[in-house]
């Protein structure tokens, strides 16, 4: 039942990211998902089988950078925070090479370069160890199912009328007005942001309209056009609904 | 006086026939405070009516369970029938977060209030995308902005957070400190 799942499929526990080394000239790889460096690090250090209190950082940062050039060669993009990561670990690494300063006082605690990112990485491995629990939970919970939703007026109010029970309410009043237009040219067309102005500022108003009376205001087929494509605008944009009681009865438009 | 009590309340079978009712219509898990404001019934017995309804599911075994979800309650399958139930839904289980993802809601989950800089301290990488599939799923919701240095907006987890990974509330998730013992 668990071949062949969906894309994000992982099983913490085993199938962390793998590098494996197969016989024959090819390197068989099995890249998996690393979340972070942190992530990538966290691995190496149990694949070697480190006490990560004591962590061989000359070994960890020569499989870190083999590990980073591997993704280059493979052309897979490296995030800039892998790339950070390995400059902290050259940097632990060639500060632990250093010899100690004769200066400093005996029996003072001298700071372990490497205590800082022990203490980042455990402190990522709780949060490693959350999300498990978190993805855990999501395959409990994907177990147990309930009913999809049921009709109401809250869920369903928007859809009560629809592009064509507006467009049925548009031709209506193109026809309407089909002898009224005169064949002028008006050259001082109202504009759509004119038009939006206008609906609002009414909207504001009244807090309701009916689009059918607003149609019914414009003079000619440019205006009707512009108007209907204000009201559409207005319901897009502004949290403006269309409501509709009955089945072709006259739509109107609410604020919500 | 006495009387009059019993005149606006319901008879108790019945409370729990109507409580089953409302659970089973909302769409989220419906609190007992709601409950008890639709059917103007005082809480107490709201509550124990829910109680009597999840006893009686229990024991006759039913197929449906009554949950205590995100401070509501919900009716929903029960878990050991997910293979039917999946056979007949034709679903296969998929986890719907990446890793990445996943790792990102802990953090916010137990650090919350909690800013883009801090998760990226935490997790050592940039949590950009996964924040924005975490709010595009409304995982999380933003949650004011920090009064720090460049005011860096805030996140927390949502209602929908509880409801999917089946929380009653926040504090039900296991301690972070917890956590610790199973590391190293």
């Amino acid at each position: 039942m668990d071949q062949e799942q969906e894309q994000f499929t992982f099983d913490f526990k085993t199938e962390t990211a793998q590098i494996v080394a197969e016989s024959r000239d090819e390197l068989k790889l099995t890249l998996g998902e690393f979340a972070g460096p942190l992530d990538l690090l966290l691995y190496l250090i149990r694949r070697e089988q480190a006490n990560i209190f004591d962590i061989p950082i000359a070994t960890i940062t020569d499989e870190y950078l083999k590990y980073i050039r591997l993704m280059k060669k493979l052309d897979i993009a490296v995030a800039a925070d892998f790339l950070v990561m390995a400059a902290t670990l050259i940097e632990i690494k060639s500060k632990m090479l250093l010899p100690r300063d004769p200066a400093e006082v005996e029996g003072e605690e001298i700071d372990d370069p490497r205590r800082e990112l022990v203490d980042r990485l455990l402190e990522y491995e709780k949060y490693k160890s959350a999300a498990q629990m978190l993805y855990e939970r999501t395959t409990v919970e994907q177990a147990i199912f309930s009913r999809g939703p049921i009709d109401s007026d809250d869920n369903n109010a928007e859809i009560n009328a629809s592009v064509f029970d507006l467009l049925t309410v548009f031709q209506k009043i193109v026809a309407r007005h089909k002898d009224e237009i005169q064949m002028e040219i008006h050259r001082e067309e109202v504009t759509l942001a004119d038009m939006l102005k206008d609906l609002k500022r009414r909207l504001g108003l009244s807090k309701e309209l009916n689009v059918l009376s607003f149609f019914e205001e414009m003079h000619t087929r440019r205006e009707l056009v512009t108007a209907f494509v204000a009201v559409l605008e207005i319901v897009r944009v502004e949290g403006v609904r269309l409501t509709q009681s009955k089945t072709f009865g006259d739509i109107i438009l609410r604020m919500a | 006086m006495e009387e009059q009590v019993q005149k606006a309340a319901r008879a108790p079978g019945k409370l729990v026939a109507v409580v089953e009712a409302l659970i089973f219509v909302a769409d989220e898990p419906i609190t007992v405070k709601l409950l008890a404001e639709v059917l103007d019934e005082d809480r107490e017995s709201v509550q124990s009516a829910v109680e009597s309804l999840k006893d009686e599911y229990e024991a006759r075994e039913s197929g449906l369970q009554i949950r205590e979800i995100a401070g509501g309650y919900h009716i929903a399958t029960r878990t050991e029938l997910h293979e039917d139930v999946r056979k007949f839904l034709k679903t296969r289980p998929s986890a719907k977060l990446s890793l990445a993802s996943l790792e990102t809601l802990a953090v916010i989950a137990y650090k919350q209030p909690v800013t883009v800089p801090e998760i990226l301290e935490i997790r050592g990488v940039q949590s950009a995308s996964a924040i924005k599939t975490l709010l595009e799923k409304r995982l999380i919701v933003t949650k004011g902005h920090k009064e720090t240095v460049g005011r860096p907006m805030q996140y927390g987890t949502s209602k929908d957070f509880l409801i999917q990974f089946g929380l009653n509330d926040l504090s039900e998730l296991p301690s972070i400190e917890d956590f610790e013992d199973l590391v190293t």
